[in-house]
């Protein structure tokens, strides 16, 4: 009676090449990630159909302007007078800077007007009107 | 000589066992702070200081707006909803010029009282009617 011993079914997955598949994951989150670094005020912004999505997050600097008039940048709250300053500072360091101005929707365009101002005198030209896809 | 050993090739691997829970912690914590949203927004130029030059006055749209939002087009009242079309009328009819581009500036102009809101709806319906140059004049004081 020379009965081989019944092999069981070998069912499992090979899981030898797993962590190099989670590797690829993770390099791949690692280089899209770019950490939201401000979390600026809290504004409705307004909607538009001509919106545009911006080229890179990199060249993007934010400001904010709410309905009650605070202006902040890195999430500081700045007076219009340290507008520029801060934002020749920043164009020195990138030329080809965004500044992505998230202003509530019911600010008056007095404010707009005296920041876009600032933001001549600090040369910093390319601007993007923050605005929501209607 | 029977009790000699074949001597076993030394083993000194690092354990690589749990490498893979490892890697799915950090992977876990890339997706949690990873934030796909992208930002969206009208680009605008602004212009730079000091250059003043002359246009045709020809082609030049003058928007007005003021605090109650009403919109004022080259003098005649106009909806907000019918900026878009009186907007692609003016654009069509100056025509485009040597680079292609429209040849109409339209010129919008505020009150200091204007809700940005309302700014920010005549320059997208501007935009979407086609016209390119975009100047943004001071609100009146």
């Amino acid at each position: 009676m020379q009965f081989a011993k019944k092999s069981k079914a070998e069912a499992s997955i090979p899981t030898a090449s797993l962590p190099d598949i989670i590797f690829m994951l993770l390099i791949f989150f690692m280089v899209v990630t770019v950490f939201k670094e401000f979390n600026g005020l809290p504004v409705l912004i307004p909607s538009a159909r001509t919106t545009e999505k911006l080229e890179s997050k990199r060249n993007v600097a934010y400001m904010w302007a709410d309905k009650l008039g605070r202006v902040s940048v890195d999430d500081k709250i700045v007076t219009l007078d340290d507008i520029e300053p801060i934002m020749a500072e920043k164009f020195a360091a990138n030329r080809r800077i965004i500044i992505s101005m998230k202003i509530d929707q019911d600010v008056e365009m007095g404010l707009v007007t005296d920041i876009q101002e600032r933001l001549r005198d600090a040369y910093t030209l390319r601007v993007s009107y923050a605005t929501r896809l209607k | 000589m029977a009790l000699l050993k074949r001597r076993s090739g030394s083993q000194e691997d690092i354990p690589t066992a749990s490498l893979p829970d490892i890697v799915f912690m950090l992977l876990i914590f890339f997706l949690v702070t990873t934030t796909i949203d992208v930002d969206m927004g009208i680009p605008m130029q602004l212009p730079d200081r000091g250059g003043e030059f002359k246009v045709n006055p020809e082609n030049i749209s003058n928007v007005l707006i003021n605090a109650q939002g009403q919109i004022l087009i080259d003098d005649e009242l106009t909806d907000v909803t019918q900026v878009q079309e009186v907007m692609r009328t003016k654009v069509e009819s100056r025509g485009l010029d040597a680079d292609g581009k429209p040849k109409l500036i339209v010129s919008i102009k505020t009150e200091k009282e204007t809700r940005y809101d309302s700014f920010i709806q005549v320059l997208d319906a501007t935009k979407a009617a086609g016209a390119t140059k975009i100047s943004i004049a001071e609100p009146e004081k």
